[in-house]
């Protein structure tokens, strides 16, 4: 474990003794979420969001669960299975805009978790493992909230599997049979229905096990904090039980007053009204959209219109169609890299000038622009937004930073974080 | 070696992206979208309240009953409500023997076999029974109406944008005759043989004809008088129930949970405080 100074797992009585002689669970979680896990002291409500982020996986592996019970994973049954949860099943209702809302909320939570790495530089040595396990948790969700939307079976669910499976359909070659492989027919039908079920329900525990890894990542180095220093004393840290274990449930409770906001007294905002028609494969929407959460990556898909190749000759090396669909995969998986393209020493944006404007004025607007020019029709004005948003977006992370970590000159950093907190420097005595 | 690649994959899309940009701006120049009848004369849904509106609204029983007899008297003749049984109405404010007679008196049996012979045949409702459809089947809907199919109504408030208010404006949006200036814009946008101009339909022509055609279409028990206006607002508040039935389970359930999270949240911030009153941070 990381610091020394950590409090050790002492058993109360002879039954905990017992069990700690022979599994130490309760010494594990002690020294996981308990009093045994030291977390600098200067954390902000930024450095709430992950456990929100496990707290919105559970209310979605509950509700799940409770929903499977009553679903009917079929092409004629499933959108009236989903009626039958809203209407007679006791309390169904409330299952199941829990679990539709759950699923925004979860990705609400994730975004800020990730904007709070992508600031503080969380993703810096010695904490790379932590947000590799991190991007990885993010495709998993991204796969899993695709396939649970494709459940109800409703107009969305059917044209939206139709569009993100023909993607596949853009590879060279392979790319048709591939795409007919994984539907199990020509077109989303009961096979691709299916196995959407069941890797639905499969992935969350996927997702599950990655956190544990996640946690584990973290729990070497330790948290990071809002400057960025790392901890050099006992009086830089707090045992995160009952300091932070105290915060989090103040910020649970936010977290919930508005999950339970939405989910009771708005509980189709998020959604599309067409998905409360039955998927119907003769008749396409005027305009088909995906999840909100989507549609950043959705607006990145549609704004590559020109084909790459040899100029004047017609020659075409790389459609349009396919060079959106490698630039929708490489906006998420270009974060895989991040540790290695912003090579600043200094963590915290706070510190880093030059890198929080960019972060401010470049980074945020782009993916304010994409997520609204995602949800709307293909008019002029709204494709030259998302191409120059999304022009940003890659500059920004391949290009703009790797050069500002080079040219940018940082701020001086506190001595130590209790320095900052307190204003006073650190007594090192056992140093 | 990581930041080369970068680099070049990145020049490479926000190149590509900003060729793109060009492309759709000279594109935009040398031939601009052409605008369409449906663009310009579209019209967003009434703004029209509701009883049942808001965190605190609640449905009018006496309003669901109307719409329930809008919905029997006229658009069951084409619309099914396939989602919806009999014995949903009690939460009308009908009783047990109400509900009963209800399904007995409704205009379509319901679908069943001869138990002597197999045969297929029709039985009065019971409540347990959904609301039989008017037409035995897809094909049979379209014959009968110039091959457009009317859709079931159970969920149409939540299957449109703004659903119960534009249900009410597409009821009471119908023009006898397209607006003039539509025809002098656009000469082909012309309301085809069978269709009905209706501007609060998406592509403004709609294949079913005015349902509420006039006052007193439907005589009501309560002695409301039955314009046009409140015959449509009626079937749209009745509507609403048939696609959201426990919306005032939801929003009491919600008032419970939000004093609850409220109460919790402030002894939380309370405890927080306590914790750390002795630690700067």
């Amino acid at each position: 474990m990381s610091f020394p100074w950590a409090n050790e797992y002492k058993p109360q009585n002879a039954v905990t003794k017992w069990v700690d002689e022979r599994l130490p669970l309760p010494r594990l979680v002690y020294n996981a979420v308990g009093a045994g896990y030291p977390v600098p002291r200067n954390l902000n409500y930024f450095w709430n969001f992950g456990v929100l982020a496990g707290v919105a996986l559970v209310i979605q592996i509950v509700t799940g669960i409770v929903l499977a019970m009553h679903y009917y994973a079929s092409v004629d049954g499933a959108f009236n299975s989903v009626e039958h949860i809203m209407r007679d099943v006791n309390a169904g209702w409330f299952i199941r805009y829990a679990h539709m809302n759950g699923a925004s909320f979860f990705f609400i939570v994730v975004y800020i978790h990730i904007f709070r790495g992508l600031f503080y530089g969380s993703y810096k040595a010695p904490r790379e493992m932590i947000w590799l396990l991190g991007v990885v948790i993010f495709l998993l969700m991204m796969a899993t909230a695709f396939m649970g939307y494709v459940l109800p079976w409703g107009q969305m669910s059917f044209w939206g599997a139709q569009v993100i499976t023909g993607f596949f359909s853009a590879i060279p070659l392979v790319g048709e049979p591939l795409r007919q492989l994984l539907l199990g027919g020509f077109a989303p039908d009961q096979a691709a229905l299916n196995r959407f079920f069941s890797l639905h329900y499969l992935l969350p525990f996927v997702i599950a096990g990655v956190i544990i890894l996640h946690v584990w990542a973290l729990h070497i180095p330790g948290s990071s904090n809002p400057t960025g220093v790392s901890v050099k004393a006992e009086q830089d840290t707090v045992p995160f039980h009952p300091y932070y274990t105290a915060k989090d449930g103040f910020g649970l409770g936010i977290f919930l007053i508005g999950f339970v906001a939405i989910t009771f007294f708005a509980p189709n905002l998020l959604g599309h009204p067409d998905n409360y028609i039955q998927a119907n494969p003769l008749s396409t929407p005027a305009h088909i959209v995906p999840e909100w959460y989507f549609l950043p990556f959705y607006a990145i898909l549609k704004a590559f219109t020109v084909n790459f190749g040899i100029p004047f000759t017609g020659i075409v090396l790389i459609e349009a169609k396919l060079m959106g669909v490698l630039a929708m995969f490489g906006s998420i998986l270009l974060l895989f890299f991040l540790p290695w393209l912003d090579t600043s020493p200094v963590r915290s944006g706070h510190y880093r000038p030059l890198f929080r404007k960019f972060f401010w004025y470049g980074l945020i607007p782009s993916l304010v622009v994409l997520t609204y020019c995602g949800a709307q029709p293909p008019y002029t004005q709204w494709v030259v937004l998302s191409q120059i948003a999304a022009a940003y977006y890659f500059a920004h992370f391949l290009i703009i930073l790797p050069i500002v970590s080079r040219i940018e000159r940082p701020l001086p950093l506190p001595n130590s974080i209790t320095e900052a907190v307190t204003g006073k420097p650190l007594q090192t005595a056992t140093a | 070696m990581v930041r080369l690649i970068a680099f070049l994959v990145g020049v490479f899309f926000s190149g590509m992206l900003l060729i793109g940009l060009g492309d759709t701006i000279i594109g935009a120049i040398k031939e601009p979208a052409v605008p369409t009848a449906e663009h310009e004369f579209h019209k967003m849904p009434l703004a029209e309240k509701f009883p049942h509106d808001g965190p605190l609204g609640k449905y009018n029983k006496g309003q669901l009953q109307r719409g329930l007899k809008v919905y029997s008297e006229v658009c069951s003749a084409c619309h099914s409500l396939k989602l919806v049984s009999f014995r949903d109405f009690a939460a009308l404010g009908y009783n047990e023997e109400q509900v009963k007679a209800l399904a007995k008196g409704w205009k379509t049996e319901v679908p069943s076999i001869n138990p002597e012979t197999g045969e297929p045949a029709t039985r009065p409702g019971i409540p347990a029974d959904r609301i039989p459809s008017p037409f035995p089947n897809e094909v049979a809907a379209r014959a009968a109406n110039n091959n457009a199919l009317p859709p079931d109504l159970s969920l149409i408030t939540k299957a449109r944008a703004d659903g119960p208010a534009y249900v009410y404006s597409l009821l009471i949006g119908y023009e006898e005759t397209q607006p003039a200036e539509l025809l002098k814009k656009f000469p082909d946008a012309k309301t085809p043989d069978g269709l009905h101009y209706n501007p609060y339909f998406a592509n403004l022509n709609i294949a079913m004809a005015a349902p509420l055609a006039a006052d007193d279409q439907v005589t009501y028990d309560d002695g409301t008088k039955a314009t046009k206006a409140q015959m449509a607002k009626d079937v749209a508040a009745f509507l609403t129930w048939t696609a959201e039935p426990k919306m005032e389970n939801r929003k009491s359930a919600g008032w419970a949970a939000l004093i609850f999270l409220i109460i919790f949240t402030g002894l939380a911030w309370m405890s927080y405080k306590s914790i750390w009153t002795d630690k700067k941070h």
